[in-house]
This record gives C-alpha cells, structure tokens and sequence, in this order.
C-alpha cells in the first residue's frame, strides 16, 4: 500500500489547531509506553504527572507561578519566530533581566519604597533589551545569525550570574553560600492569593498576552512581521523595513525575557541564587510553537509546559522517577508537533490517486 | 506509412486534485521527425513530457518505444532508452562546473575516461561551443542550453524533448539552435518541440500535436497553417486583439530615468548602466530583452527595493525620486507590479484583502492611528476583484487558492485601482492563461489612454509590440534608446537583445 | 620559554578540538546536502551517553564509540524523517533535537552519575612517542585523534572527488534540477542527516569516553552549537573546519593556563572566551554578505517536496 503526501490547494485553517491536540494526545500515548518500559504503572504516572500537581489550590496557584515565565518569554519569542527571528537565547536575556532587577533591589536593599518593584520590572525589561540587542546589532550590522550568537550569549550570561553570586554580589552573612542576600519585602512582587506564591507576575504575563494579540492581529506591526516571515520579497517591496523589524522583535522578546526573570526572582524565589530558571527560556521556545506563535495559543501552551515541570518534580517525589523526564517530554511533544504540523499543508492520501474524484471536481465546478 | 513510429503514447491521463493535467492524451512521434506540441500555459505540456521523462508517473495509459511497450519509471530509464530533454527551466547546478553538470545528467558509464575531451568534441560538431572547466554561474542563458543540449547528445540520444528552448533566447540565437535541431533530425533523431510560439513552430516543426485543458485538441502539418489559425486551435476561441484608440508619445514626462547606474545587490546579478529613460504621460513604453540582462535590478530600483546613487537619477513627475522608499513611492503615485506574484507581488498563505492591504495600505488610508482598517480593506479588495473580474469565492480566501492568471490579474488590478500616474510591469502575462493575459494588455492600454505612464518590461516580444507605442531594449543592464514601435523590427530589436550596438550607444538626432 | 609548559598545552588542545572536528565535519557534509541540522548539541549529548553507558557496562572502547555513533545517527534519523518527509521546518526541529537530546540523555545518565572507567588508551608506540617534543605531540594520543583526522580527510575527498559527493552538492545547490535529473534527494539527504548525526555521536562520545572518562548531565556544554559556528566559519570546507576547531582548542587553554600563569581574573570570565570568541569570528565571517552567499549551498534550509 501507498502512503502518499498530497499538496492541498489552501493551507488548512482548522488543521492549525488540531494539530498541537494530536501532538498532545501522541506524546501521552508515548509517555505511557516509555512508562511501562521503566517497570511504572501507567496510568498510574500519567495520574501523578499530570492529574496530581493541580488537584490542590496550592498547586493551582503554582501552575501559574511557573506558567508566568513561559508564556511572558512564549508571547515575546513567538513573535520574532513569525518574523524568522531566531532568537534562542531567551534564557540568556532572562537571567541578565533578573539580575538588572535584582540589583536594584540588592542596592536598596534597607529602602521601604513602593517604587521599588516597579522599578525593578523596568531595570528587567531593560536588562533583557540590553543582552537581545546584541545579537540584533550583530544581524543588523554585520548580518550574523542570531541563532547562535544569542544562544552564546546565555552561557556567557550565565556566568555572569554565577560570578556575581561567587563573588561580589554573595551574602554578607551567608556562609559563603554562593547566594545573595533575601530581599527586603518592598523587592517581592506582592501576592494574589495569601498563603501561595501567586503573585501580580501572572497579571503582568496576561497583559503581555492581550498586548501580542492586539498587535499581531489589528496592528501595522503584527502585519509587517507576519509577511516579512511568510515572503521576504514581498516585504520589501511593500517598503517594511527588515532591520527595524528584527530590532523590533529581538528587543521585545529579549525585554519579555527578561520580565519573566525579575518576576521569578521577586516573585517566586527572593534572592540571587546561581540557577534562577530551570531552562524557562528553552521551554518557551516549545511553548511558542505549541501556541501556534498565538498569543493565546502560548498562553494555553505555557500551562501544558508548566503542568509539565510540576508533573517532574510529583513524579520525582512519589514515583523516585529522575526529573528529566519533563525534558523528554517536552522534546517529544514537540517532535509531534512538528511532524503533525504537515497535516496543515499536506494530506495523507493511501494508495494510487484517484482520477474519478478529480474528474468529478472538476465537473463540479 | 509503414515506418514504426519511435514512440507513441496511447491513452496517457494523469489528475492532480482538482485538475486533470493529461486526459486520453494519445501521440505519435516518427524517426527524425521534429513534432510540435502547442498549447497555452497550463494546458497539460509540462505533465506529460514529465512523463515521457520519467520524472512523473501517470494514472493510466500505454507507452510504446519503437513498437514496443515499455514502463519509464524513472529519468536514467528515460535516458537508457535514447531520450533526453532540455529543461525550460534548466536542471543546473550554478556553484558547479559545466563538466559535473554533464556528468550529473548522464549515466554513470558514460562519465569514465576523458569526458572533458568528449564535452569538447560534441560541442565543436554541433556548433554549440563550451568550456566545460567554467562555473556554470559564470554562462549566459544561451550557454546554459547549450550545457543542457550537450548533455543529451552525448548519451547519443534517439528522442529530444525541448521544453520551450527559445524562451531565453535572441532571435539570433534561436536560429543557431534550429540549425542544430533539423541536423539532429536529418540524422533521424526525433525531437519534441513544445512551445506556444506558433512562428517558430512554423518554420521548423514536421506535424503538430495542439493541447487544450489536458486533451489532444487537433493535429496538423504547421506548414500548411498559418499562426493565427494554430493559435485559434491552441485556444479554442477567436483571438481578440486589444484595442485602442489612439498613440500618444507626446505627453509629458512621468517617469525619468537619467545616468541611471547601479551595482546589482544579487550574486550573480547584472548591473545597470548609464540608463536614460523618459515614459511620458499616456503612452506604454515597452522594454524588451532577455532574462538576465538587469530587468529585475531594473524593477528593485523603480520599486524602492533597492535605492539609487544619486536621488536625481530617477525622478517621478520631476522630482527626484531615487532616495524614496517604497510607500513614499506609492504615495507619489507609482503602481508597481513584479514578476513574481507569489513571493513577491502576494504573500501566497495570506487572505487576498490582506494581500490588497499589503500595497495599498497607505495610498488608499487603510490605516488608522497604526492599526489595520479591516472593513475599509475588504471592501477595496473586493471592488478589485469586481472590476477585474478575479475569479475567488471570497476575498478571505489565501493568494495561493487563485490560478496563475487570475491572482495576476488581481495584483495588477490592486496597482491599477490606485490611481497610479506610473505603472511599471513586470513580465505582465508571464505564465498567464489567453483569457487573463487579453485582459491585463487592454488595461494597462486603457491606463495609459486615462493619460497614465505605463513601463512593460517583458521577454514577449509578440505582447511587446501589441500593447506598446514605444519599445527599448536592454541588454547587460544597457537601455538601447526607445523608439517608435511601428518603425522598428522584431529583427532590430533582436540584435540589440543580443547587445549588438549598444555598447558605442550612439545619439540619434530626432 | 620551556618546552615543559608547551607539550601538555599543545596535547590539551587536541583533546579540546577533536569533539568538535567530528562534529563540524559532519555538519559540513550534512549542510552541503542543504540541509540546515541545528540539533547538533542534542545529537552530541546522546552521543556522549551511549558511549558512556556502553563503556561502563561493557568494558569495551569499540563498542562505546560505536554505541555514541549510533546514537547520534538515531537521532538524526527523527530530524530526517521529519524535515524530509514530513516537510516540518529545519530550524525548529533541529532545536527540538537538541532540547530532546539533553532531556533523554539526562534520563539516562540519572543512573550514571558518579561512575567512571578507565578512559580511551593513548596510543603508545615503544620508541616514537618517546622521543622528545614531537613523540607526545604527533603520536601518543588515542585512536580518536587519528580517526578524526582521517574522516575530515575522507569527507574531503568524498566531497570533492567522487560522484557520491557530487551527488550530496547537487542536492545542496539545487534540489529541484537534481530531481528532475533522476536523482533521489530524500535518500541523498537521509544520508547526510545520519552520517552527520553519527559524527556528531563520536564528537559527544569523545567527551565521556576520551576528554573526560564521566557522565556529567550538559556535559557537551554549548561545543555542538561552536561546531555549528565553526561550518560556517569554514565556508563548508572540511579542512578548513577542521582549523577553526584546532583554533578554538587553543583558545581553551589559555582559559586553563591563564590561571596557571597566576593572571587575576575570575574563571567564569576566563570560561567564558569560547562563546566570545565564537561570536567574534561569527562576525567577522559573516561581515562580507555577499561571499557568505556564494559559499553557501544555494538550498541551505529549504525543505523539498516533489509535486506529482
């Protein structure tokens, strides 16, 4: 028998969506086969992984603290990646973010001031800009690829952050423990739900959300990137301007970036510490093709990523599997994305095509 | 006749969803005959020399090689039975030598010893001269075919497909290669001739076989036809020529190109020199030449794409224009249409009100405070598709939904319904179906008549001296001076395709 | 200057270039067939696990650069049948792989962590390696070295002297015309993407088996992503590839002999000079667009589907 790929006339507008729930549905079905191979119950994990984590209001509220960073960096990315802007460096621009905003919040550190948190979601947003300008620079100047020039950017910006907490920026009185000193309570992004760690860093994240969906759908910008991504040539003979175009949305998702850091570290963690992010900024990357480079779209996404990480660590603690487990999964969902993806374009025809049909099509008409 | 035919096809049928490409097509081609096959773009030629070629299957239908039958599975299969083809749009490879490029298009057998020496001697025989140490980036259009043809005739083949051969080729250079083919035919190789040049296939063709919409239509000996009745074969209507009223030459200057040079931004591009240029108001002004020869650097610098040296170099309604950027442009007035629609004129996976919206966005106030007036674009790309009669179901519907023919005439009607006082066209029915193409020449006739400037730049040279009051050629990025079409030749205007006497560029007194 | 100091520098940069000669070189081959592998790093990890994992359990240095081959060609086979039959985008599936590769390999080195062996053996010849300055620096390393140098050998004469490398060219330059002519280029190309997945398998298996004989979870650390760097810095030349990563072998060094020679400076920033440095040389490799292009396959990244 022949399975054949057939070219449809107009890309499939519904197979856009369906496409991330077969993903989905595949890497469960995966999952449970990996799962019995390793000796484990599979229902049973799934139940832990995925059922577990969000069965409290504690782990509800925690869905959205780690859902926050996905979906800020997932909004910020996807809309570079629709302008073939491969920034992948998001993790780097995270942690430059999150120690511009906690430096501040080091420097002041004995200051009472409800500026302060405001001010440090500026510094991160400017921190993030700062470390994506780079590679925007680089493309824009010298037409470097800024795949790898922002991906080398994240090791060097991770260790900055580990000489900073080596070295200048460590605790005082810590013990020589490789960590800053705990923020004064005027640094911490104040909390929604009392006795969680949901704090005003989700409502920023939803804002972000709206933002991206209002510009990518009604606005000049969001237009000018989707064309310059789908046709080049077409963008330049509209007179878009490719340059501005890719400082525009290296600048954005590096800012967004580096939002999501000062929000974890205000928000969730409280101190300098030598791993701010658990890969945050790779994981958005999934989470934006996931969403479909929607908006919205990354907003479901990022809380399927985020149930993920949640789920490694239940399945960890009750079930003693290794928390990589999270990272098999999130390569696998996206390896069915991508290969489901192609229902989007093409249709799955078995056996020799059929003229009666085409006959009768053109009949039709 | 007796003769066994070298090959015939019985029946050959082959669907693409929602088109039958090839319907019961059946054919015969005799030893060293030269056998037409005539048809409009899109008629089913293409499919069924990939057939022959082996490079596609068909659904149904037999195929007999010198009375018996066989299965063409794939193109070295094609190639051990004796046939080669000329590809229209050549099989080569630019970053590689003349000589990997024949040894990549014949069986492995044939590239053992001296195949550089054998190169040489094939293309000495047949007067198709070539270095085959060359780049092939480095070849002229001409010298390409030349790689294509020397490719076949060194597996000795005993059936020749060409692909539309003379498209890229000067009226010069197209007699060189039919001397080459009727020498092949009087050594009893057969060839296969497509084209939709009906001229050609008079002088040099045998029989005809003429297609339409996938079916044999007619067969003919195109000696005893005359153009216009092959032509009324191959469409399957009467022709209507555009009309117009009246020539005007004489309005005044919308357009001016003056000194024009520019260093071309592609690899292998041409660059454009000293071009002087006026298109006045009213009036098409035609620019014939070859592929290659600084039409596309020609087209980015109109455009905006890419700017000129100096601002005054081009000037729009007398102001210098060179520095503006595309939508500055637009708002000076200018209508632009490249050559390639998807790409670069249409974003192929975007609606057509948003392709509408993609040129006209700011010439026709479609936008607003930076947001996208999605009603007042719809609503423009819907009276676009009215006026120009685009067939669609609906303006939300993709630019790759539409045919070749109707798309073109959708971008061409999104430039026209702009009010533009320049309009400059690239390759305005390249690849276009009769009906489509008859339509897009009366309204760029008709633009100019309502005392626009019209720039056509195409390789047709038949639509050339239809639409045009003017035509100018260019060659190497040099724009020979425009003269009056009704007092210049198509073999005139050959030999400065072929870049003869422009180099000393002399000024005529008018 | 003592020759003391010289010889085990010039031997540390050989073990630092050889992961990354391997896996360039097979980037290299998979980039002239137009095909743009981003997953290099993930292919390097699982590489870097296999051999670790088969050393450990079988005692056995055949079998665990054979199992880091396999490995990375495993999973260069799931980025082949999606970008090649499925048409999914090269650059998005290729960073799949490498986010993959280092969730897997992480699974399963958890059970690996803390174990050692005894190391790939230098290759000792009684007498040549002993003699002085040039014994230790030619000879005297493992069969690794050699093998790396051979296959960027052979990969160049591949490429450039037989029809098989004219055919891998081909489809890197013009996808379309070699299809036409009768050309495979779903198989031309499925066999690039895993000869350039084993590569970069024996790249990541030099890691665990020779550089360092232990499993540490990112142990490849960005050097897949410096490989891709250094294809490009290489114009897709295989010996020119094999250069840059001799060069970025030097460049680790300073970072280890700096603090040897008592230079004042943290060792983040010293750790951190291969990423500066392959941003530096990116730049200035990438500055003149326009020769970029011309060595660049002209069908780098674009995916093939033959109508009909």
């Amino acid at each position: 028998m022949l399975i054949r790929l057939e070219q449809r006339p107009e890309a499939s507008k519904s197979m856009v969506y369906v496409s991330p729930v077969i993903a989905v549905i595949l890497t469960v079905l995966t999952a449970m086969v990996m799962f019995s191979l390793l000796g484990v119950d599979p229902l049973k994990a799934i139940e832990t992984f995925f059922v577990e984590p969000i069965s409290s209001l504690d782990g509800l509220a925690e869905l959205l603290v780690k859902a926050t960073p996905l979906v800020l960096i997932g909004v910020g990315l996807s809309l570079g990646f629709q302008a073939n802007v491969w920034n992948i460096g998001a993790e780097g621009q995270l942690v430059i973010g999150a120690l511009a905003g906690g430096g501040l919040a080091l420097a002041f550190f004995d200051q009472q001031s409800v500026f302060l948190v405001p001010a440090m979601l500026v510094c991160g947003v400017a921190g993030g800009m700062a470390w994506a300008a780079i590679p925007a620079w680089l493309k824009t100047r010298f037409n470097t690829n800024e795949i790898l020039t922002s991906l080398m950017l994240t090791y060097v910006g991770l260790l900055v952050l580990s000489y900073l907490v080596h070295g200048p920026w460590k605790d005082p009185e810590g013990q020589n423990f490789p960590e800053s000193r705990l923020f004064h309570d005027s640094a911490l992004m104040p909390i929604l739900i009392d006795e969680t760690r949901l704090n005003v860093g989700w409502l920023v994240a939803l804002f972000v959300v709206v933002l991206g969906w209002v510009v990518m759908s009604r606005h000049i910008i969001g237009f000018q990137i989707k064309v310059i991504g789908m046709a080049p040539m077409a963008a330049r003979f509209a007179g878009f301007r490719e340059k501005r175009l890719i400082w525009l949305t290296l600048l954005f998702s590096g800012g967004c970036a580096g939002l999501a850091g000062v929000i974890e570290l205000s928000g969730a963690i409280g101190q300098i510490v030598p791993s701010i992010s658990p890969g945050y900024g790779f994981t958005a990357i999934i989470v934006a093709f996931l969403g479909r480079l929607h908006p919205v779209g990354v907003l479901f996404a990022g809380l399927l990523m985020a149930l993920t990480y949640l789920g490694g660590d239940s399945a960890q603690i009750t079930m003693n599997l290794p928390n990589a487990v999270t990272g098999v999964f999130q390569g696998m969902l996206l390896f069915f994305l991508l290969a489901s993806d192609v229902l989007i374009k093409y249709r799955i025809r078995f056996g020799a095509p059929k003229i009666e049909t085409a006959i009768q099509a053109e009949a039709a008409e | 006749m007796t003769e066994t035919p070298r090959l015939e096809l019985i029946g050959i049928t082959k669907a693409y969803p929602g088109v039958i490409a090839n319907n019961n097509v059946s054919l015969k081609i005799m030893p060293g005959e030269i056998h037409a096959l005539l048809g409009e773009n899109g008629a089913g030629k293409s499919t069924l020399v990939k057939f022959i070629y082996g490079v596609q299957k068909a659904d149904a239908g037999r195929v007999l090689w010198e009375g018996e039958q066989v299965q063409i599975a794939s193109p070295n299969a094609a190639r051990k039975l004796g046939i080669g083809m000329v590809f229209q749009h050549f099989s080569l490879f630019e970053a590689m030598t003349v000589e990997e490029n024949i040894a990549l298009g014949i069986s492995p057998e044939l590239t053992k010893g001296d195949l550089s020496a054998r190169i040489r001697e094939v293309s000495q025989q047949y007067g198709l001269p070539l270095d085959p140490d060359r780049y092939v980036h480095t070849l002229s259009v001409g010298e390409r075919q030349r790689i294509e043809v020397v490719r076949c005739l060194l597996q000795d083949p005993r059936l020749l497909i060409m692909d539309e051969p003379t498209s890229v080729l000067t009226p010069q250079e197209v007699d060189e290669l039919f001397k080459t083919l009727r020498r092949l035919s009087e050594e009893g190789v057969s060839i296969l001739y497509i084209s939709h040049k009906l001229e050609e296939i008079k002088s040099l063709c045998h029989t005809a076989t003429i297609m339409r919409m996938g079916e044999v239509v007619a067969e003919c000996t195109p000696e005893n036809e005359t153009a216009r009745s092959m032509a009324e074969m191959m469409m399957g209507a009467d022709l209507v020529s555009p009309e117009r009223a009246f020539r005007m030459t004489d309005g005044a200057v919308k357009l001016d190109l003056r000194n024009l040079s520019v260093k071309s931004t592609h690899q292998h591009g041409t660059d454009l020199k000293q071009i002087n240029l006026q298109v006045h108001a009213g009036e098409v002004l035609g620019v014939a030449g070859i592929a290659g020869n600084g039409q596309r650097e020609l087209m980015e610098v109109l455009t905006g794409e890419v700017p000129t040296g100096k601002a005054d170099e081009l000037q729009i309604d007398g102001v210098a224009a060179g520095h503006m950027d595309p939508i500055q442009r637009r708002l000076a007035g200018v209508g632009l249409v490249p050559e390639e629609r998807l790409g670069h004129g249409a974003v192929p996976d975007m609606s057509l009100w948003e392709n509408a919206f993609l040129s006209a966005a700011t010439r026709m106030n479609l936008i607003k405070n930076g947001f996208i007036q999605v009603l007042a674009s719809t609503g423009f790309a819907l009276k676009v598709v009215d006026e120009f009669r685009v067939k669609t179901p609906g303006v939300t519907h993709f630019a790759t939904s539409l045919s070749g023919g109707n798309l073109q005439k959708f971008i061409v009607g999104r430039e026209i319904m702009q009010n533009p006082g320049v309009i400059v066209v690239l390759q305005p029915t390249w690849g276009v179906d009769a009906g489509s193409a008859a339509a897009i020449r009366q309204a760029l006739i008709d633009l100019a008549a309502n005392g626009a400037a019209v720039l056509a730049v195409s390789q047709d040279l038949e639509e050339l001296f239809e639409i045009s009051d003017r035509i100018a050629v260019i060659c190497e990025g040099r724009m020979s001076e425009a003269r009056l079409a009704e007092n210049v030749t198509v073999e005139e205007i050959g030999l400065l395709m072929a870049g003869v006497g422009l180099e000393e560029e002399p000024v005529h007194a008018d | 200057m003592s020759v003391d100091w010289l010889i085990p520098a010039l031997l540390t940069i050989v073990t630092a270039a050889t992961p990354l000669v391997f896996a360039a070189v097979g980037e290299v081959v998979v980039e002239k067939a137009g095909v743009l592998n981003l997953g290099v790093e993930g292919m390097m990890i699982m590489g870097a696990i296999a051999a670790f994992a088969t050393a450990v359990s079988t005692g056995s240095e055949v079998l665990a650069i054979v199992a880091g081959a396999g490995a990375g060609a495993l999973l260069a086979v799931i980025f082949g049948v999606l970008t090649v039959y499925l048409q999914s985008n090269q650059v998005a599936t290729g960073l799949a792989l490498t986010i993959f590769g280092l969730g897997l390999s992480a699974l399963i080195g958890h059970s690996y962590v803390g174990k050692t062996f005894g190391g790939l053996a230098k290759l000792d010849i009684p007498g040549i390696s002993d003699i002085p300055v040039i014994g230790p620096i030619l000879f005297g390393h493992d069969a690794l070295v050699y093998l790396s140098v051979v296959s960027v050998a052979a990969v160049a004469w591949f490429l450039t002297r037989t029809r098989g490398g004219m055919l891998v060219r081909a489809v890197g330059e013009n996808h379309d015309a070699a299809h036409s002519i009768g050309y495979s280029v779903t198989l031309i190309r499925m066999g690039a993407i895993m000869f350039g997945g084993a590569m970069a398998g024996i790249g990541g298996a030099y890691l665990s088996v020779a550089y360092t004989p232990l499993w540490v979870e990112n142990m490849t650390a960005g050097r897949g992503w410096i490989a891709l760097a250094l294809v490009v810095f290489a114009s897709w030349k295989p010996w020119r590839a094999f250069f840059g990563a001799y060069l970025f072998g030097g460049i680790t060094i300073i970072q280890l002999y700096a603090q040897g020679m008592g230079v004042e400076v943290s060792a983040q920033f010293l750790s951190m000079l291969p990423y500066i440095a392959t941003i530096v040389v990116l730049v200035i490799i990438s500055r003149d667009s326009a020769r970029a292009r011309l060595d660049a396959p002209a069908c780098l990244g674009k995916n093939f589907h033959a109508s009909g």
